[in-house]
């Protein structure tokens, strides 16, 4: 293992700068059997193979030298990176409203770590008005960081602890609340945070980036302003994704959490409300409410907080000759709640129905979801939904799989009992399950088709 | 003082370059021939003007890895440029608009920049690390260019010296802008993510010329290789300019080589003047300490001027900033370039650094030009309490912009006690530069964390070197020694056909200066015919030199061969003619010069009779024979009836 003076070094690459006494960011002329190089070491991603030596050339370059190829090292200085967002005091304004920015991880304001590859986040208010000086046009915000974790990693510890910090913000009296989190799952933490904190007086307002912000396009900034503009002026106290709402820099979206979904890899505009209209459109300069069924501002300091949760929940995600071992390791593991991602209207196949009766008379609570994400499970139109049915099997209306999953275990957090579960799982909190799908509830444009070439030629989408 | 600046372009010497320390290099971009792009499986090399959608985004300047700001970087997010990218579906998926992370490094493109970087013999690097450049004036969507080295310090042979490559690059290349205007900057983004090579070479050229021949030099011998494309916009040359107490400055895009000459010779002189200039405010007292300059707005006070620029600004709502330069009087009008004065400096910053585009963006009280009248310009002295020896420089715009545009102005006036600023400048159809923006340094570099590093083996760098071409240098040495027409030697050496010419020199034993004049002065005389002579395959021409080869063909025969080959779409050589044809054409001959006296010249005649109706089709030297024979059996049959 190298020490911090050869970080990231092993094996011949190491040797060669042990060799000739020389440690990461010394400025050297190194001399090969090919050539000549002179710019300064530098250190070496972990994950790299251990045959080449990082120089950052005069130009900027950094090229790879293999170990094996070096004949000289002459070190005539040292320089060492120090990373620096430049820091500035974020400036008060008793006018201005107080919010406060929760940080869980993720991208959304940061630096590059060159070791690594990784970007560490900007954080402290002086660094954030550094890089985004904008923000102090909108409110005084303060800052704490709860986790540093990439967002798979989240999980009911930190939702559970999120919840907590909410709460407590609330009662010190902010006027709204922004949460940095990774964009992975953001859609699982908005979800659960709908169901562990309600009835806020104030916006909790999700946000995240999907262009890292050490780079000159990062939709990070723009995110944040209008993720901030959203906690400090709307008056929609929900529990709320602010991401994109086209790839374009114009304006963002308020999607509901327990509606919205990550449904592109890379895209901007990943987050979509699913089956419904998202709540408004957000831009630097103003808030449009696309709905008007939402809770609204309060000034109160008053908020309902339930953090109890089972962990033994699962998602199954059916497909063709699932085979019933799959569902019988979870009933041996003692899980205790499923959640089926089923085909079409809620289907599974026959070989399944004894392990799904086996799991009902073991006590574990079953709820069909579609794999399809929009629509509703309707268990009633084919033979085969009805007999799913009798296994025990409850359909979710329209929750999504995930939001029917965090939900899931959430419910279970408070009674073992069957049919209390069942009972919270189909009574909406927080806008998880739609009386009604509108009819622009759906719209999946296809590329080629004129009338949509000509709305795609006509905004920027 | 040199005569540098008193004498016009035509009249200066290599001396004159030398006397003000002239020295230039080049970065010459160019594009690949590869089937896709760069990090992208888009299709490469389809341009259009047409576009389906459009996308908005905007800059912003991020750290380097040391930690730095850039200062171009900075000053682009000062511009608060809104960017529009026009885009068409067939030519851009969503990794040209930053919506998806690259793909794997094309290995074709590789493949093409390490064979050109062995050709330079570049030290190749072992580990290629893919760096992001910053770009924030839009050109590419992620606000970085994609970029790596390949190669470093190469070198070519020019006149009796070898100029030095300092670094092969690979990279995307950038979009094309539409237009620029106010805050808003449109780019089509078909060309977006093409592979790219770029050559950096010192500055070792020591005139205009030079930077030209070596421009042309570097051009062919990528040519050469076939492994490069062409046409326009294909390849474009950056070229850098110093002269002694100036600075390196980078002219931008240079599209056509001819233009080095005069862009580079007014960038001299620019600098030249520049430097002179400040000796001037010297002179006046004006150091970088002790320069003055103050900003007032003066909107109110000429909302009733008749100078219709500024009349119609005000009545439009916009604002007008007074900048009074201490001491400056007069110095706006200094000479820069041919025809250039220094307030087109400032002008070009306001234009860009405050998106003011539309001109004229400022006026000064130094011009001759009528713009405000007398009793205006007295005014406005009396409002800024300006001096006799100080110029005021008006500027208008939306209050923010003018504010600005008016910073910029003495920024600028400010740099003018200082020398040559750094920046990079854009290339002009009159042979002169316009400020393009501050030049970027080093910091604005950083490493791409969506690619690993990629190692190029040693058995890659053998296979390439195996399959490499001859440098042109190597070959034209050769074609002198052949002696073939001097017209086709530089032609062919960088022709797809130099392979073909060797071996039809060395294996088939053709004459090298028929061959040369086949593959280089035949197709252009085919195509004045009008025909399609890209369709000319080397199969085509192989089968018509291994038919000469064979005796097949009659030499003289290989430009009918080739045309009638062509009109045919196949390869085709006209049959030699049958020995009873041959007899009767022989026949026909001598019967038409049946009147001639001179033996000798009658035999001339009928061979050339005989060449002219039967060209490819009959062996020169064997016609000869036979016509000669049947003059002295004709002569004998006089001599027998005598």
């Amino acid at each position: 293992m190298a020490s911090d003076s050869f970080k990231g070094y092993r094996g011949s690459a190491l040797a060669v700068l042990r060799n000739f006494g020389v440690p990461i960011w010394s400025d050297v002329q190194i001399a090969t059997r090919s050539g000549r190089f002179t710019g300064i070491v530098l250190p070496r991603s972990e994950t790299a193979d251990d045959l080449h030596v990082v120089v950052k050339l005069r130009s900027g370059y950094n090229v790879g030298i293999a170990a094996e190829q070096i004949t000289d090292m002459q070190i005539t200085g040292r320089r060492e990176a120090r990373y620096q967002i430049p820091e500035k005091e974020f400036p008060h304004d008793p006018k201005k409203p107080r919010v406060k920015l929760l940080g869980t991880g993720g991208t959304i304001a940061s630096r590059l770590d060159y070791r690594t590859g990784a970007v560490i986040p900007a954080f402290s208010p002086g660094e954030l008005y550094g890089s985004v000086p904008e923000l102090a046009e909108i409110c005084n915000l303060e800052t704490e960081k709860l986790y540093g974790v990439f967002s798979e990693n989240m999980g009911p510890e930190q939702w559970r602890g999120t919840a907590e910090a909410i709460g407590r913000e609330i009662e010190k009296g902010v006027q709204g609340i922004v949460i940095g989190h990774g964009t992975d799952t953001m859609h699982h933490t908005a979800a659960v945070l709908s169901f562990m904190v309600q009835d806020s007086p104030v916006p909790i307002v999700m946000v995240g980036s999907q262009r890292s912000s050490d780079r000159p396009s990062s939709d990070a900034a723009l995110n944040l302003i209008h993720s901030v503009k959203t906690a400090a002026e709307s008056d929609i106290a929900e529990v709320m994704v602010c991401m994109f709402g086209p790839t374009s820099d114009v304006y963002g979206l308020l999607h509901r959490g327990t509606r919205v979904r990550k449904m592109h890899s890379s895209y901007r505009s990943t987050f979509r409300t699913i089956g419904d209209i998202p709540l408004a459109m957000v831009s630097r300069d103003v808030i449009t409410p696309l709905r008007n069924d939402y809770r609204r501002r309060r000034n109160d300091r008053q908020v309902h907080l339930d953090t109890a949760f089972e962990e033994k929940v699962s998602i199954v995600y059916y497909y063709p000759n699932m085979q019933p071992d799959i569902i019988e390791a979870l009933i041996d593991n003692h899980y205790r709640g499923i959640v089926i991602a089923g085909t079409g209207l809620g289907h599974v196949n026959k070989p399944l129905y004894p392990v799904l009766k086996r799991a009902n008379e073991c006590g574990i609570a079953v709820f069909m979801t579609v794999q399809t994400l929009w629509g509703y499970v309707q268990m009633y139109v084919y033979e085969t939904g009805r007999e799913i049915m009798e296994l025990g099997v409850v359909p979710a209306a329209n929750m999504l799989p995930e939001v029917a999953y965090v939900k899931l275990g959430w419910a279970l957090g408070h009674t073992k009992d069957l049919q209390q579960v069942k009972e919270i799982m189909l009574t909406p909190i927080a806008g998880e399950i739609t009386e009604r799908e509108p009819s622009n509830g759906y719209l999946i444009l296809q590329g080629n088709i004129p009338e949509v070439e000509e709305f795609i030629s006509r905004y920027r989408k | 003082m040199s005569d540098f600046a008193s004498k016009p372009f035509s009249q200066i010497e290599p001396a004159d370059y030398a006397a003000v320390g002239f020295r230039s290099g080049l970065e010459i971009h160019q594009q690949l021939l590869t089937r896709k792009k760069l990090f992208c499986r888009c299709p490469a090399g389809r341009y259009s003007d047409r576009y389906d959608a459009e996308i908005l985004r905007h800059m912003r300047p991020t750290l380097s890895e040391l930690g730095e700001y850039d200062g171009t970087a900075l000053m682009e997010f000062k511009t608060r440029k809104e960017i529009i990218y026009r885009i068409q579906h067939e030519t851009v998926c969503t990794y040209e608009m930053d919506d998806t992370p690259p793909f794997e490094l094309n290995d074709e493109a590789l493949d093409r920049a390490l064979a050109i970087g062995t050709l330079y013999g570049c030290t190749l690097i072992d580990e290629l690390h893919i760096a992001r450049k910053q770009y924030l004036d839009g050109s590419i969507p992620t606000g970085f260019q994609r970029t790596t080295i390949v190669g470093v310090d190469g070198s070519i042979p020019y006149k009796n010296r070898q100029i030095h490559i300092i670094q092969l690059g690979l990279e995307e290349d950038a979009c094309r802008e539409v237009s620029d205007i106010g805050h808003q900057r449109v780019y089509l983004t078909d060309r977006l993510g093409m592979p790219l090579i770029e050559t950096v070479t010192a500055p070792d050229m020591t005139t205009p010329q030079e930077t030209a021949q070596v421009a042309e030099i570097l051009r062919r011998l990528v040519r050469s290789t076939g492994l490069v494309r062409t046409g326009i916009g294909a390849a474009r040359q950056d070229v850098n300019v110093s002269v002694t107490g100036g600075t390196r400055i980078e002219i931008k895009g240079v599209p056509r080589i001819p233009a080095i000459p005069l862009l580079t010779y007014n960038e001299a002189l620019r600098q030249w003047n520049l430097l002179r200039l400040r000796d001037e405010l010297r002179q006046r007292g004006i150091t970088p300490e002790l320069f003055k300059a103050q900003v007032r707005e003066v909107t109110r006070l000429l909302r009733r001027t008749r100078y219709q620029p500024l009349r119609q600004a005000i009545d439009h709502g916009l604002t007008v900033q007074c900048v009074t330069l201490r001491g400056f009087r007069g110095l706006l009008r200094w000479q820069t370039q041919t025809q250039t004065l220094f307030a087109k400096e400032i002008s070009d910053r306001v234009r860009v650094i405050a998106c003011l585009t539309t001109l004229p963006n400022i006026i000064h009280s130094d011009t001759l030009s009528e713009t405000l009248s007398s009793s205006e310009w007295q005014a406005l002295q009396k409002c800024v309490a300006s001096e006799a020896d100080d110029t005021l420089v008006l500027v208008w715009g939306n209050p923010l912009d003018a504010e600005t545009g008016a910073k910029e102005i003495m920024i600028r006036a400010h740099e003018a006690t200082l020398g040559v600023p750094s920046e990079t400048r854009q290339a002009l159809a009159d042979g002169t530069t316009g400020f393009e923006r501050i030049l970027p340094g080093p910091d604005r570099m950083y490493p791409d964390t969506d690619l690993p590093p990629l190692r190029v083996t040693l058995e890659r760098r053998e296979r390439i070197k195996a399959g490499l071409p001859q440098p042109i240098w190597e070959r034209e040495a050769l074609y002198r020694q052949l002696a073939i027409p001097a017209d086709t030697i530089e032609a062919l050496a960088v022709s797809p056909w130099a392979d073909l010419f060797l071996q039809a020199v060395d294996e088939w034993k053709l004459s090298p200066t028929r061959v040369a004049v086949a593959l280089i002065q035949y197709p252009k005389r085919l195509r004045k015919k009008g025909l399609p002579i890209e369709e000319l395959s080397a199969e085509m021409i192989r089968r018509i030199m291994v038919a000469v080869r064979d005796g097949m063909l009659t030499a003289d025969g290989l430009l009918e061969a080739m045309e009638t080959s062509l009109r045919n779409k196949a390869w085709q050589i006209p049959p030699l003619l049958p020995a009873t044809e041959l007899q009767a054409a022989i026949d026909a001959a001598l019967q038409q010069t049946a009147g001639m006296q001179n033996n000798l010249a009658r035999q001339k005649r009928c061979l050339g009779l005989l060449m002219q109706n039967n060209r490819g089709r009959i062996h020169g030297a064997e016609a000869a024979k036979q016509v000669r024979a049947a003059l002295e059996e004709a002569a004998a049959r006089v001599d027998r009836k005598g």
